[in-house]
């Protein structure tokens, strides 16, 4: 298991909205330790009659033992609510809000390396950890399975795609960690093949990229120098009309290797078994356990 | 959201990077004006939101007034195709009137953000004028890079150093430094993610011109920028993408005839890709988002349909909180109102698919219900 387990003690940031409600029951009914919710204004009254509800990050972790946040606030505010919870000396923030100007994020996580905290997002499905009941997220927790295989994309739905092809095949996961599609997320695949590598727990990783910026090669990199456990890619955007989302200067800094065809080869290059659709993930590590005999 | 190159021009007016004298007119009288009022050489420049106008017969420089005026005529009220346009182009309502500078040297200038570094980037070259990929192939040592640490800014010293790499006399060292700490500012005080100068113009008089702006936005930080979100100018948009930006549905058309319809940015690619691999070619990309309520799936369809090259709609849905018997109701709901004629194939996984999939065949209309993916696909490009 990595980032989060059966110890982790949750406060949603939002836990009053419609969103945040809704996920903060849907993860106590996956059996995650929610302790609090933070509300500006909201302070000192109960969710569902049961959780506490502070007006300050702060109070939540002194009142309740917080150690993991889970954001939920409009985009406008969502950057205030992750330093806020930086400095209320959280280690694991989740940030589930889509639409954080750019220009936020580098500054949130200027300021979140000298922290030491660990950002999961923005515009991300958050992290589930079925062997440690914690859903710290949006993730439909009865995808899944208890297990040994690590999960970490840049997508929502081919996350749970990929979950659930796993757990129809009775291959269970250790953690399943969505880092989320935007251009500067808080946490990269490499950070998270890291944690997966040193996890006792893990025997396998599944990794889902997409076009745009580099982030596959990294973790290309990373895989061939450090990592001993096998890892099944996916690349998503093959099709992708070039130059939608990225200007052509930006296109410069990084050549073609923001399309999805250099992404396969520097995977493929490291010794990544990558599959071309997205159906056949889950196969693609059955086959990769058994060839190791981890199952 | 794009911008046109006058209020481009204007924002860098605000930030003290000089731009040529001028003005903007949306008629052939007003563009005469102008040109009267500026006297001897004049260029013409068509306002849309796309490149290649020059190549396109978009931008004509003029000796005269009268000419003016008629280049003028010929273009606003058309439509301008260019090859970054559609086939049909791109409506022309104004156009920019300017002095015509004379180019002693071209440079190019830009600042974006490197998300592999995380920094703003700043890059510099004395080979302005063409495109930066094709500088980047020709002469990649002719760029210059200046990484920008967000806290304390673009330093002097950085500006003083792309300076010298371009080797620029030290009398420009003063006037590049402003139009270099104007276009970062800028840059960051609007959040752009590319602001680009192509040309940076040394005129035979000594002076330095931004004579092309090139600016992209990031559309996250529009909501905190008034006076930029006022500049839209819907006509020069897709109207189809626009239809379904209100409806918060991302839909990107393409030029096959798999109209796609589905949850999820990631697993949308993954569709477009997986009916290329069955041989066909996706009409569009299309992105539902979370939740998939009846209206929205409506929207979308109506969408998807009214591209006349697609022949086939392609439905691939993930059920997570989001119900499968749900959207199978939607769909059902939608192809009804609609009254859509084309095959609908559909392939559901996730909650209560199967109770999705027996609504889907139960409707008696011309939808496939396939759970299979990679069979789905090859159904739908059968159809394509």
């Amino acid at each position: 298991m990595i980032l989060v387990d059966e110890n982790t003690r949750v406060v949603v940031q939002g836990i009053t909205g419609g969103q945040g409600s809704y996920h903060a029951r849907a993860s106590l009914e996956y059996g995650t330790k929610v302790v609090a919710g933070a509300t500006p204004g909201k302070g000192g009254t109960l969710f569902d009659d049961k959780i506490p509800v502070f007006n300050r990050v702060e109070d939540a972790v002194k009142e309740t033992g917080a150690n993991a946040s889970l954001i939920f606030v409009p985009a406008a505010f969502a950057a205030d609510a992750i330093l806020e919870s930086a400095d209320a000396g959280i280690p694991i923030i989740v940030c589930i809000t889509e639409g954080l100007p750019a220009l936020d994020e580098l500054v949130v996580n200027r300021h979140l390396a000298e922290k030491g905290a660990c950002l999961i997002g923005p515009n991300c499905p958050g992290i589930t950890s079925p062997p440690g009941r914690c859903r710290l997220g949006i993730m439909p927790g009865y995808i899944h399975k208890p297990g040994n295989v690590g999960v970490v994309s840049r997508s929502g739905t081919l996350t749970y795609e990929a979950v659930n092809q796993l757990t129809e095949l009775g291959i269970g996961q250790s953690t399943v960690v969505g880092i989320g599609g935007d251009p500067l997320p808080g946490s990269t695949f490499v950070d998270i093949l890291k944690l997966f590598q040193a996890d006792p727990d893990t025997n396998a990783v599944i990794l889902i990229g997409e076009i745009g910026g580099t982030n596959e090669q990294a973790a290309a990199e990373y895989i061939k120098s450090k990592m001993t456990k096998p890892v099944v890619g996916f690349i998503a955007g093959a099709t992708a009309p070039p130059g939608r989302r990225m200007g052509h200067a930006g296109a410069i800094v990084t050549g073609s290797a923001s399309r999805a065809d250099e992404k396969k080869k520097a995977l493929a290059a490291a010794g990544v078994a990558v599959v071309e659709s997205p159906a056949e993930i889950g196969i693609t590590m059955q086959r990769a356990l058994k060839a190791k005999g981890l199952i | 959201m794009k911008i046109h190159e006058y209020q481009a021009k204007g924002l860098f007016t605000d930030y003290g990077i000089p731009v040529p004298r001028g003005g903007v007119a949306r008629t052939p009288a007003e563009a005469r004006k102008i040109a009267t009022q500026l006297g001897g050489k004049v260029v013409v420049k068509s306002q849309i939101h796309a490149g290649g106008r020059g190549l396109a017969g978009g931008i004509k420089i003029t000796s005269s007034p009268e000419e003016v005026e008629k280049f003028a005529e010929g273009l606003l009220g058309r439509r301008l195709v260019t090859h970054q346009t559609s086939p049909e182009g791109a409506p022309v309502d104004a156009v920019l009137v300017e002095e015509a500078a004379e180019a002693k040297q071209e440079l190019y200038l830009s600042v974006l953000l490197d998300t592999s570094k995380g920094m703003p980037l700043m890059m510099a070259s004395e080979a302005g004028g063409m495109e930066i990929e094709e500088i980047a192939e020709k002469a990649p040592e002719k760029i210059h890079r200046a990484y920008i640490d967000p806290v304390v800014g673009l330093q002097p010293f950085q500006a003083r150093s792309l300076v010298y790499a371009m080797n620029l006399g030290p009398e420009y060292v003063r006037p590049a430094q402003q139009v270099m700490t104007g276009l970062y500012k800028l840059f960051m005080e609007k959040d752009f993610s590319l602001a680009e100068i192509n040309p940076l113009t040394i005129t035979t008089d000594g002076r330095l011109l931004a004579l092309d702006a090139k600016i992209n936005i990031d559309d996250s930080g529009l909501f905190r920028h008034k006076d930029i979100t006022e500049m839209r100018d819907i006509s020069q948009e897709e109207p189809l993408e626009t239809q379904a930006a209100d409806a918060d549905v991302t839909y990107i058309k393409l030029d096959g005839s798999v109209g796609c319809l589905v949850n999820g940015a990631g697993l949308a690619m993954a569709t477009m890709d997986v009916v290329k691999s069955a041989g066909a070619e996706p009409a569009n990309f299309l992105d539902i988002g979370g939740g998939a309520s009846e209206e929205r799936v409506t929207t979308a369809f109506s969408i998807l349909a009214s591209d006349p090259n697609v022949k086939v709609a392609f439905v691939n849905l993930f059920g997570g909180i989001t119900k499968c018997d749900d959207v199978a109701r939607g769909i059902i709901n939608a192809a009804k109102k609609l009254e859509l004629k084309i095959p609908i194939v559909v392939r559901m996984r996730g909650t209560n698919f199967e109770e999705g999939l027996r609504l889907l065949s139960e409707s008696g209309l011309n939808i496939l219900p396939e759970p299979d993916l990679t069979a789905a696909a090859a159904k739908a490009a059968e159809r394509a």
